[in-house]
């Protein structure tokens, strides 16, 4: 078990930790100010981010790349992924990646397919 | 021929036996796979929810308006709530892992306290989930549910939410009362009767000339739309069934029902997996208070749990930005 040694940068080095309990409250930090922007967009909803982008609101696109960014830093840093061998790293990662992946891709076009037999179709659900 | 264990020419090879290629316990190994079919049972349920809402994409409702409240305030507060519970969450993630740190150097003193502040963060969690259950089952102003089950709500002029209490006209002779086991046959009963009958609401409606009705559909501005003095009439009259108060299974007053059980269901699962998480939690902490781990010299039980308890904190990030923020 390589206990004792870790990786002790994030941001591809650019912030470097002098030991572990530092790089934790660290990322606690990074964390925070993603929620935070996360809460304030979602608060005030910026007339700018609401134009559609790729069939969804820039601004969910925006909180979904945020998320992504979050469970990145709680896998690597605090599940200590970072310091996991490679291996191990991508059966993990790779194998949920590509199934949720695939899962939602199927999943939301048939959602969409169904929403428009309700809209254009002769189904009708409005009364 | 001269000795009867076989060997295989191959001890010390790659495929020799007795390596350990991911450095990593068989324990520590386990515990990634039951996440990562964890995760993929919780993407399921958050795929089949963005099934969902892409099938109603222009009726569903909005989370800022059904999650407004914050416990001892009044007013509206969108998203604040669950922005805190992010926020404990989080944290307890944080003391978490300061456990597993203060593992790796054997200090028995620390883990103790870190894993008692992850217990106490995840009981904060727990009980603010059960809250926010609480208020989403109560409800807050009341809709009436039509013939196919869609949902017209109450706004004045401006477009603020009126509720059922602040203008419906009670009808002092109201004939219809709860089936109960004693009142009829003894074999038939029904649940609680809405406080109000369609008619009051109706009633309600007619007399007081600046509440309109507001339907499910979302219009171009990304608003609900808002129907006429006359058009707001004629839904309750011709098509309005059922006053809707809360919501459970079955109905939902902040618009789809699939929502409701979305919520539940989903949150509900997550609520569990935390509750699970301080069980286990807690037996770890005896654990190291009786001393087990400093006589087996290895705290990589507290770093199992751990990863468990961060799996849980990974899921909450993906259910906040799925429910309440898109």
């Amino acid at each position: 078990m390589a206990d004792h040694a870790h990786k002790l940068e994030i941001l591809r080095g650019l912030v470097k930790f002098k030991s572990n309990t530092q790089k934790i409250w660290g990322v606690l930090i990074l964390l925070t100010i993603v929620t935070a922007i996360e809460v304030v967009l979602g608060i005030y909803k910026p007339e700018v981010l609401m134009g559609p982008f790729l069939g969804m609101k820039i601004l969910n696109w925006i909180f979904i790349i945020l998320t992504i960014v979050k469970a990145y830093y709680i896998t690597w840093d605090f599940m200590h992924m970072r310091d996991e061998t490679k291996s191990l790293r991508r059966m993990v990662v790779w194998t949920a990646v590509f199934l949720i992946c695939y899962l939602i891709f199927i999943l939301l076009l048939e959602g969409g397919y169904v929403f428009d037999v309700y809209k254009e179709g002769y189904v009708k659900t409005d009364f | 021929m001269d000795n009867t264990v076989v060997s295989t020419g191959t001890e010390g090879k790659t495929w020799g036996g007795g390596n350990k290629p991911l450095k990593a316990s068989y324990g520590k190994m386990m515990m990634w796979f039951f996440i990562v079919s964890d995760a993929l049972t919780f993407s399921g349920f958050l795929a089949a929810y963005g099934f969902s809402r892409f099938k109603f994409i222009d009726s569903w409702p909005i989370a800022d308006e059904v999650f407004t409240h914050v416990p001892f305030f009044h007013g509206t507060y969108p998203m604040i709530y669950v922005a805190f519970m992010t926020f404990v969450l989080i944290m307890s993630s944080v003391t978490m892992v300061l456990a597993v740190d203060a593992g790796h150097k054997m200090n028995k003193a620390k883990v103790t306290f870190y894993m008692f502040l992850t217990i106490i963060g995840g009981l904060i969690f727990v009980g603010s989930q059960a809250w926010e259950w609480a208020t989403f089952i109560k409800g807050d102003y009341g809709a009436v549910q039509t013939k196919g089950g869609n949902i017209l709500q109450f706004v004045d002029t401006d477009g603020n939410r009126v509720a059922l209490r602040d203008f419906a006209v009670i009808d002092d002779h109201k004939e219809r009362v709860q089936d109960e086991r004693k009142s009829g046959l003894w074999f038939t009963s029904e649940g609680t009767l809405p406080t109000y009958t369609v008619s009051e609401i109706y009633d309600g409606l007619e007399a007081n000339k600046d509440v309109l009705v507001r339907t499910q559909i979302i219009n171009d501005e990304g608003h609900k739309t808002v129907l006429s003095r006359e058009e707001s009439l004629r839904q309750i009259k011709e098509n309005g069934t059922l006053v809707v108060e809360g919501a459970n299974l079955h109905v939902n007053e902040y618009g789809s029902p699939l929502f409701a059980d979305f919520f539940f269901f989903i949150t509900g699962f997550h609520g569990f997996h935390v509750f699970s998480g301080v069980v286990i939690n807690i037996i770890i902490f005896f654990n190291v208070i009786i001393g087990t781990y400093e006589r087996r010299k290895s705290y990589e039980m507290v770093e199992k749990v751990g990863l468990y308890w961060h799996f849980v904190d990974l899921v909450w990030v993906f259910v906040f930005t799925f429910f309440y923020l898109v």
